[in-house]
């Protein structure tokens, strides 16, 4: 039998194709493309949206116009042309009022393919969903049972309309409009997104999980989620995304804007999965995410993600403690294969005295791929005792990826305790070999040795999705040895 | 079982095996011993599959089939183990989880199920209380900050999951204490039995008080210049290598 070799791993990677690359043929609606305040209020219409929120995007896209877009991450990229892009398309079908029954049968056959199927998700899994399709949020699962608790989880448009004075009051406070270009352009045309309020001393009973797919050619995603876990609570929330292929690149700017209240708790997973351009780097989606948590007194957020798509990604889950005593965690791992680009990382910024950050970040870079850890740690003047430990580990496939670490370290208060370790390493053929000499081809062996170099994240994961995860991970760099 | 014929073999061009002829039946223990860079290493290497090396020449059968084409694991799942002189770490991956691993892969290339959870269970606890392991060892991520003596015992307990019909031990003396040569030489007699047998690699005759080879094969400069019984172990270790090669001349 003629031999395996590395060289026809690469190949067969190179061959397989992206499994959610697929294209539904939904009846959409969708904007002429170009951006002005028209769209915007167009946008605004649409939803039926309070004046407010109209003022409130229309302020957040001026500010935007004289905004520039950031240079500073390790990418390199095309600039989208925004007026290119159409900001707005729905599948025609949708209807937040209807059940799942009505669902365009299309689209639930699109679920499928994405491996939801949400009576399973409801049933075995104790997963309320919210499918964010293009620009419109399609389906909110589990909803009853979450009223009864008082846990308070729809699409953020329906959330204006039901809820004006509690989006009013926190939209925008964690991630003002004019935080950053992507964060103004988002606040100005966001379409959709999830909207989650957990009551005060509140454990929500299962997990909460937004699924967001891009469907539609020539469309921009800016989906913005909103989360608020009043004081004692606790929630766990899980976000998944995936993009059908395309030659072209699509932008997505997302805004994440979590608010744990004194002594609540936010667990965050994303397992980020959007189309990362085929081998010779052509198309992907840009993924420019801005996320950002508060925590208030004794309060916890803990970030979790895998990142393994997108051509471009430029993503910093941070957190804010504000509170004496809170606790800022960041886990995460990041798979750049063929020429992907990542630039992702973490800011705790430590206000409150007695606060605690973790930083643990694990990227994998294969191929012709670029990854960069960016973290900064800021220890403010009053932070008395505060304290932070990061760890950034960096495995390298082959000799044509890199990987980089920028960590920024800023401390103005004496009492501070900041540890950071890096390391990078290769997986070595004499590593291969041995797995091989116990039987283990390979693409397994290298599986394993990924999986182990990145067990301490995904066991950050709940339970149903570092399976997810792990498979995703064996996907991403199937063959990717060199 | 292992028939090793008119074997060549080079690295980066530089001929290093020139034609060793080898014959190991079931249920013996053969010793090749050398001095540095005669080529023992490579030896064992080429025969588990490490393409590094180039065959020129020659074959290799396992129970008459060549497996000199075959890729590594396959000829892991057709029983050829080798007992690694320098295991390699391999973080965040258990001991059990690897072996576990090891085990169901074998198991798929010879069309079996995955072994059920609890027998695999079972067979981890006994082959780890025959090689006198920790539990807490089982847990620990493979070879990772092992002692030079926890690593061998390892490859041991792995040798022992795997039940190979041919197993290859490289330098396994090397960095070991005597209690913990003594434990594993007893691994390895004890899992020695009619059906498999065992090629030893080593410098020093020391190993070989336990293990107790039939044949002894001195390695030098590429090719097997002398065979004899285990007296052979005892004239080297007293006359040195410097006696056999007067002596070929």
């Amino acid at each position: 039998m003629a031999k395996y070799t590395e060289d026809d791993l690469k190949v067969e990677l190179e061959n397989k194709e992206y499994e959610y690359g697929f294209y539904t043929e939904l009846d959409s609606e969708t904007f002429p493309i170009g951006l002005n305040e028209d769209i915007v209020r167009a946008i605004s219409k649409k939803k039926e949206e309070p004046q407010w929120m109209t003022d409130w995007r229309i302020e957040a896209f001026r500010a935007w116009q004289e905004m520039i877009e950031p240079e500073w991450a390790n990418v390199h990229y095309d600039k989208p042309d925004f007026q290119a892009i159409s900001y707005y398309s729905a599948p025609k079908k949708a209807d937040p009022n209807k059940t799942l029954d009505d669902v365009d049968p299309d689209l639930l056959e699109m679920y499928k393919k994405l491996g939801i199927s949400i009576d399973e998700q409801k049933k075995l899994n104790n997963v309320a969903m919210d499918i964010v399709v293009d620009s419109v949020s399609v389906a909110t699962t589990f909803k009853k049972t979450l009223a009864e608790k008082g846990i308070i989880f729809m699409s953020i448009s329906e959330a204006i309309r039901e809820y004006p004075e509690l989006v009013q009051k926190y939209l925008g406070t964690v991630v003002p409009q004019r935080d950053n270009f992507y964060a103004a352009l988002n606040s100005a045309v966001f379409s959709d997104g999830s909207f989650c309020y957990i009551p005060k001393g509140v454990r929500c009973p299962m997990e909460l999980s937004t699924y967001f797919r891009i469907n539609q050619a020539g469309t921009g995603q800016f989906e913005r989620t909103l989360l608020i876990a009043d004081e004692g609570s606790y929630v766990s929330y899980l976000e998944g995304c995936t993009a059908p292929s395309r030659d072209e690149n699509q932008l997505h700017a997302a805004v994440v804007e979590l608010i744990a209240l004194d002594d609540a708790e936010i667990k965050y997973s994303t397992v980020q999965n959007w189309y990362p351009g085929n081998k010779e780097g052509k198309g992907g989606v840009f993924n420019f995410v801005t996320k950002r948590g508060i925590c208030e007194k004794n309060a916890k957020i803990s970030w979790t993600q895998v990142e393994t798509g997108s051509a471009v990604t430029w993503k910093y889950p941070s957190v804010v403690l504000k509170g004496d005593n809170s606790i800022g965690e960041f886990y995460s791992i990041a798979v750049t294969n063929n020429f992907q680009q990542a630039d992702t990382g973490t800011k705790m910024v430590h206000l409150g005295k007695n606060t605690k950050s973790t930083i643990i970040s694990k990227g994998i870079s294969a191929g012709k791929s670029q990854n960069s850890y960016r973290g900064l740690v800021r220890i403010s003047a009053n932070a008395d005792n505060a304290r932070n430990f990061s760890q950034c580990d960096s495995l390298l496939m082959g000799n044509n990826c890199g990987a980089h670490t920028f960590p920024y370290i800023e401390s103005k208060n004496s009492s501070a305790k900041i540890e950071h370790e890096a390391t990078t390493s290769k997986i070595g053929e004499d590593q291969v070999f041995y797995c091989n000499q116990r039987g283990i081809p390979t693409e397994k062996a290298i599986a394993l040795i990924v999986n182990g170099f990145s067990k301490e994240v995904l066991n950050k994961l709940p339970m149903e999705f570092a399976v997810e995860a792990q498979k995703l991970l064996e996907i991403s760099l199937e063959g990717s040895v060199g | 079982m292992l028939s090793i014929k008119n074997l060549h073999a080079s690295v980066e061009d530089k001929e290093i095996l020139k034609g060793i002829n080898l014959e190991i039946k079931a249920g013996e223990v053969h010793a090749i011993m050398g001095p540095n860079g005669a080529g023992k290493s490579t030896l064992s290497s080429i025969i588990a599959g490490n393409e590094n090396y180039e065959v020129s020449e020659g074959e290799i059968l396992l129970e008459g089939e060549d497996i000199s084409e075959l890729a590594p694991e396959e000829r892991a799942h057709k029983g050829v183990f080798l007992s690694f002189q320098y295991p390699v770490e391999i973080p965040g991956v258990s001991v059990t989880n690897f072996i576990k691993t090891a085990i169901n892969e074998k198991r798929k290339a010879n069309g079996q199920e995955e072994m059920p959870a609890n027998e695999m269970l079972k067979l981890i606890r006994e082959k780890s209380e025959l090689l006198e392991m920790d539990r807490k060892f089982l847990s620990r991520s493979l070879n990772e900050g092992f002692s030079g003596g926890e690593k061998k015992r390892n490859e041991i307990f792995q040798m022992a999951m795997l039940e190979p019909k041919i197993a290859i031990l490289d330098e396994t003396d090397s960095g070991l204490d005597i209690d913990a040569l003594r434990i594993v030489a007893n691994g390895v007699n004890k899992l020695k039995n009619e059906n498999n047998a065992v090629l030893v690699i080593t410098h020093y005759q020391r190993l070989l008080d336990y293990i107790i080879p039939d044949f002894v094969h001195v390695l030098m400069d590429g090719k097997i210049v002398k065979s004899g019984g285990k007296e052979l172990a005892y004239e080297l270790e007293e006359k040195g290598y410097d006696w056999i090669k007067s002596e070929l001349n």
